[in-house]
């Protein structure tokens, strides 16, 4: 099937081939001009300008926070943040990476943690300084209401700041820009791990499934798969029961033998 | 931005069988799944691991003679990056009892069993902690956690018949055997996973499964694993050291042929340095950075197979590198978004794939190799792709997610989908309003090297742990059984490790004469070539750049 063969290799990461691209424009990176494709994002520019990325690349999927980057357009004073995977680039754009910043972490241990306003002040003292300018939800590129969590941790509502902040991606931006010099993102995550540890029962089919796996009743079942050869294999596997796309929760299946 | 208007205009036949779709599936009418024999005539004709001149024969090592990716035969067919003769072996720069290799949600999970098993840990690691493809998972983890209708037997049901009846049974057994405890864990560290009020955690459908075992955190579930594990890890700094930035590139032996440690490379110094210790955890990932067959990748910037490499040069088999698993759904438009994994919970909360004319053309739950089979031959063969605007020559098919709040209520695409509805909307598409438009994309590495159950393998003190090992999932792992596969056997392959240790008193003369026999080996099979190996980090930069360098040197992908 040469179709095949042929179309495959066209269905390729539109990786080096920009090099005969004719839709160029400027860019600034750390203020030397580089001129590269109008359709690319900005960690691509980069490597399009000649870089081999170390520091600032991680997911290339806009989820790791490794690729934080600052820049600002000709004629306006305004600050621009944007994560380099996600963002496309722009002509003129004077830009900076800032892979890393050495934010405050406080090293705790989650069984002892209660879930009250004490506790993450405690830890992080500095949340009493936060003057609510509000740079840190300007300067979110995940458009996180960031003033927001650091106000309800500040409060003691932990949950709400667990749920505030569960998009936040690590990268730092908010950090690198507040007057008050507090590591949002490490209040963050010491918020959302005592909401799920503490605050969220718990899940007691979890529970009750580890002691069942524990008396062994399955043992013999799975055994019993194990040692049947391939044919019976397929047919309970053709033959096990589906449950339906929009059963309910306690929708249940006919056969319970195996439960 | 936004869709072209060509594109709009090519929705509209979607719009138009929408509802007929909608009220199909409301009534409990599925599009007809592909019989086993079916499957079987899909694959084989349209799967690229299928295609002509995909594998090839494995000339040197302890898989001679295995067909495994070209890829890959490349990477194992090559040279060591250090030379044997020159590393001075006396010269040892870390200590510890087990060195983690690789920094993501496997060896994460590895580095806190092994210190609770007393035993002071280093992980080395490419980029920084948790840059890895655990951070990017989205979809979910499967565990049969409801006994009312699930149970480990039939998740072994579904490993099993999703791998093609070829998994190594006893790993599989493993790991539905230990899935709720690992899903327990991971609650007691704080992943916040969706839930009732009551505490019950949401479940959904994945492709391949008989029951909603699917547990997730938003669309970001890999995420929440992977930061609340490295965030544990950091509390306990006292005994786990990270070392970032310091790809492993070499393994060690001693003379008693037991695995004592690594050469790591710090990519900003580019100096190597020797870390000698008691027991070894690999878990380096994937490779989907070596775009088999040019395909585009999910995959984060450092997996190109790297632990493979090393470990198969030490000895230890691989297994089931004969399949790469192709995501079906990956972006193709808009152009900055390419690759980017779709997730499968999209099509399992209810969104069908349909070709240029609006018409379904494959049930939108059948397992990965088969979805990505039939888009690949609906484009090829059939001809009804959706052209890509701006990129000759490439096709898409449309993934219809307004479905999803017509069948579950407005606003669950957004609630959903949060960070894919973010994405999309920055590049002017509404995803609960519009397709999005996808094609397979290179996402897994189903094989890797052999292990057993507790993590140990032919090596001793050398333990595997992740995708970089082979077998549980056979020849296709299904979606949320491999966060799953990383907590499970990263705390087994830890643990053991941990207590590896208490046992092993000494370590031997360090050694690298492993190195130096494969590159007998290589010269005695007549390979020549000048390529080094592990790769490390892929090669993006500009072609035309390149050819500007007069005076730098490259050894593979690094100056
Ligand atoms: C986009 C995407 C979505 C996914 N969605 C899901 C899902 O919904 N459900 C599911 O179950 N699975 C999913 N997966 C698969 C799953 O996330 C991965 O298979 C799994 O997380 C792999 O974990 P790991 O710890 O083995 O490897 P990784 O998480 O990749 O970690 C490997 C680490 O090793 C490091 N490393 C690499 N080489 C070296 C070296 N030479 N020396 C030192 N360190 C090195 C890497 O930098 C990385 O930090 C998804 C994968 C991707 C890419
Ligand atoms: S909250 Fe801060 S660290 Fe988190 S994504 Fe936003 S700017 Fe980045
Ligand atoms: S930037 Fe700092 S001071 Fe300003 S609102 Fe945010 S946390 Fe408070
Ligand atoms: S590289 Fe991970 S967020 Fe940009």
């Amino acid at each position: 099937m040469p179709a095949v063969a042929q179309q495959s290799t066209e269905q390729m990461e539109t990786l080096n081939d920009e090099s005969v691209r004719t839709d160029l424009i400027p860019i600034f990176i750390m203020g030397k001009e580089y001129d590269v494709p109008s359709t690319l994002t900005i960690q691509k520019a980069f490597e399009y300008a000649g870089y081999q990325l170390i520091r600032g690349c991680g997911c290339r999927g806009g989820i790791c926070g490794a690729c934080a980057t600052v820049y600002r357009l000709p004629g306006t004073a305004k600050i621009n943040v944007g994560l380099a995977c996600q963002t496309v680039v722009q002509a003129n754009m004077y830009l900076t990476m800032i892979p890393f910043f050495p934010a405050n972490r406080a090293i705790y241990n989650l069984d002892d943690l209660k879930p009250d306003a004490q506790t993450v002040l405690k830890y992080y003292p500095e949340l009493a300084k936060c003057m609510g300018c509000n740079t840190c939800t300007k300067s979110c590129p995940m458009e996180i209401p960031v003033m927001e969590y650091i106000s309800a941790a500040l409060r003691g509502d932990i949950e709400q700041a667990a749920e505030i902040s569960m998009s936040c991606v690590m990268c730092g931006i908010c950090a690198a820009r507040c007057p008050a010099e507090l590591g949002q993102y490490n209040i963050g995550i010491m918020c959302r791990r005592i909401t799920g540890k503490h605050i969220k029962p718990r899940a007691e089919h979890v529970r009750e499934m580890i002691e069942r796996v524990n008396t062994g009743r399955y043992e013999e079942p799975i055994n019993g798969l194990i040692n049947s050869d391939i044919e019976t294999l397929r047919k309970l596997y053709v033959e096990r029961q589906m449950e339906p796309h929009t059963a309910p929760e306690e929708w249940t299946p006919d056969l319970k033998d195996y439960l | 931005m936004g869709y072209t208007p060509d594109l709009l205009e090519l929705i509209k036949k979607v719009e138009k069988t929408r509802q007929l779709r909608v009220n199909r599936k409301k009534a409990g009418e599925e599009f007809p799944a592909l019989t086993l024999e079916q499957r079987k005539d899909r694959l084989e004709k349209y799967h690229p691991d299928y295609r002509a001149g995909a594998l090839r024969e494995l000339k040197v090592g302890p898989s001679k003679g295995y067909s495994v990716a070209q890829e890959i035969a490349d990477q194992f067919e090559a040279k060591s990056r250090i030379d044997p003769d020159k590393i001075d072996l006396d010269e040892v720069h870390y200590e510890t009892d087990v060195l983690v290799i690789g920094g993501g949600g496997a060896g994460t999970a590895a580095a806190l069993l092994a210190e609770e098993a007393g035993a002071k840990v280093i992980i080395a690691t490419k980029l920084r902690h948790g840059d890895a493809n655990t951070m990017m998972a989205e979809g979910g983890i499967q565990a049969a956690t409801k006994s009312w209708k699930d149970s480990p037997y039939y998740h072994y049901l579904d490993v099993m018949g999703g791998g093609h009846f070829e998994n190594d049974p006893l790993l599989v057994k493993t790991m539905v055997s230990e899935a709720p405890k690992a899903i327990g864990w991971l609650e007691s560290l704080g992943c916040m996973f969706n839930k009732w009020p009551d505490g019950k955690m949401f479940t959904l459908h994945g492709a391949g499964t008989c029951r909603k075992r699917m547990h997730y955190a938003g669309d970001m579930t890999g995420a929440e694993i992977m930061r609340t594990l490295r965030d544990e890890a950091r509390n306990r700094i006292k005994n786990i050291g990270v070392l970032e930035f310091s790809p492993a590139v070499e393994l060690l032996l001693d003379d008693k042929g037991f695995c004592s440690g690594a050469v790591l490379f710090n990519l900003e110094t580019e100096e190597y340095f020797l870390i000698k210790a008691k027991a070894v955890v690999m878990a380096t990932g994937g490779s989907g950075r070596l775009h088999m067959q040019k395909f585009m990748t999910t995959n984060h910037y450092g997996a190109t197979g790297d632990g493979l490499v090393i470990g198969y040069r030490m000895g230890v088999k691989v297994r089931f590198l004969h399949a790469t698993q192709y995501h079906p759904t990956g972006a193709v438009f808009p152009e900055q978004s390419e690759g980017l994994l779709i997730t499968e919970k999209v099509r399992g909360a209810g969104a069908n794939l349909v070709n240029i004319d609006g018409e379904q053309f494959v049930f939108e739950r059948e397992p990965r190799d088969i979805e990505s089979s039939s888009i690949i031959r609906e484009c090829e063969k059939v001809r009804k792709g959706i052209p890509v605007p701006g990129q000759k020559g490439k096709f898409g098919v449309w993934l219809d997610s307004p479905m999803i709040d017509m069948l579950e209520g407005i606003g669950t695409v957004e609630r959903e989908f949060p960070a894919k509805f973010i994405l999309f909307k920055r590049y002017g598409i509404d995803i609960s309003k519009l397709p999005m438009l996808v094609y397979p994309t290179l996402h897994y590495q189903n094989g890797g090297l052999e292990y057993k159950p507790d993590g140990y393998t032919s090596v001793p003190g050398f333990f595997v742990a992740g995708e970089v090992g082979g077998g549980v999932h056979g020849a296709n792992r299904l979606m949320g059984n491999s966060l799953l596969d990383i907590t499970v056997f990263g705390r087994l392959a830890g643990e053991s490790a941990g207590k590896f240790v208490n046992e092993r008193t000494e370590i031997g003369k360090l050694s690298v004469d492993h190195v130096r026999q494969y590159h007998k080996e290589l010269e005695a099979t007549g390979i020549v070539t000048d390529r080094v190996s592990p790769m490390v980090l892929p090669d993006y930069a500009n072609p035309e750049v390149r050819k500007r360098q007069l005076t730098t040197t490259y050894i593979g992908s690094l100056r």
